[in-house]
């Protein structure tokens, strides 16, 4: 099976991601769609490392290393991005990210 | 076809319509679940991929506890009903031309690239025992690091999320 299936599948994830982000303005969506995004990144390392396991490659875990502190990342950014959507809320009861237009001032 | 490749045509389809159900749909609660959907199909490519432990970890923490938290969120703001105005519809038609376009360029850019095929044989790459000897011979200072940032996100959240007098 070739690899190029699950580089096009990994593209078509982030790109639907990019739309996401840019066409909704709700910020827990946008948020998701950045999820989605690593995801795609998540699937597309995964499927190098058993590429370079064919391979023969001894270090070919070093992929997935990768994707596990990608994860590590991701929960710490969700916890952090998460607390201040709520804080946003709080100030302003709602979550359209052009409300922060006024944080210009 | 191999059953490889069925296996992987019916996953892909299912992550990308739920994917799409994600950005599409007027309820975030639904776009929740379809999100939640679409990191089990995931987690199915990387079984079948021998990343078997990846792929345990990853319901773990995306579906089991990132998720949870989303949805946690938005139940407490009580956001299910559709509140997301509907004006300024090019922006949204903008926002789709150029994540297609930019789909279009990064498939024509890697379409004619020669990669080696998949074997379909199992290998032992993606096991715990391996994965736990790489880690922690060769990436301690990355994994201790790590619990240094969960450390300031944990305070982080807990501050930010305060009320303040």
């Amino acid at each position: 099976m070739p690899v190029q299936y699950y580089i096009f599948l990994s593209i078509a994830l982030f790109c639907i991601g990019v739309m996401g982000v840019l066409m909704r303005r709700n910020a827990i969506i946008i948020f998701m769609c950045i999820e989605l995004m690593l995801n795609a990144v998540n699937l597309l390392m995964v499927a190098f490392s058993k590429m370079w396991a064919d391979a023969g490659r001894i270090d070919a875990a070093a992929a997935q290393i990768f994707v596990f502190f990608i994860m590590v990342v991701a929960a710490a950014e969700v916890a952090v991005g998460l607390a201040i959507i709520v804080m946003v809320y709080r100030n302003t009861h709602a979550v359209d990210i052009n409300i922060l237009n006024r944080l210009k001032n | 076809m191999s059953t490889q490749q069925i296996i992987f045509l019916v996953l892909s389809v299912i992550s990308l319509v739920c994917a799409m159900g994600v950005i599409l749909s007027k309820n975030p609660v639904s776009s929740v679940l379809c999100l939640i959907l679409t990191f089990f199909t995931i987690a199915g490519h990387y079984v079948m991929l021998n990343a078997q432990f990846l792929a345990v970890v990853h319901i773990i923490v995306y579906a089991g506890a990132i998720m949870v938290l989303f949805l946690f969120v938005i139940m407490l703001m009580n956001l299910n009903a559709d509140i997301e105005p509907q004006k300024r519809n090019w922006l949204k038609y903008a926002g789709a031309i150029s994540g297609g376009t930019l789909l279009v360029i990064l498939v024509a850019a890697l379409r004619d690239a020669s990669m080696p095929s998949l074997q379909s044989g199992a290998t032992e790459i993606g096991l715990i025992g391996n994965l736990g000897k790489t880690l922690f011979n060769h990436y301690v200072v990355p994994f201790e690091v790590s619990s240094v940032l969960f450390l300031s996100a944990m305070v982080g959240a807990v501050v930010i999320g305060k009320k303040e007098h």
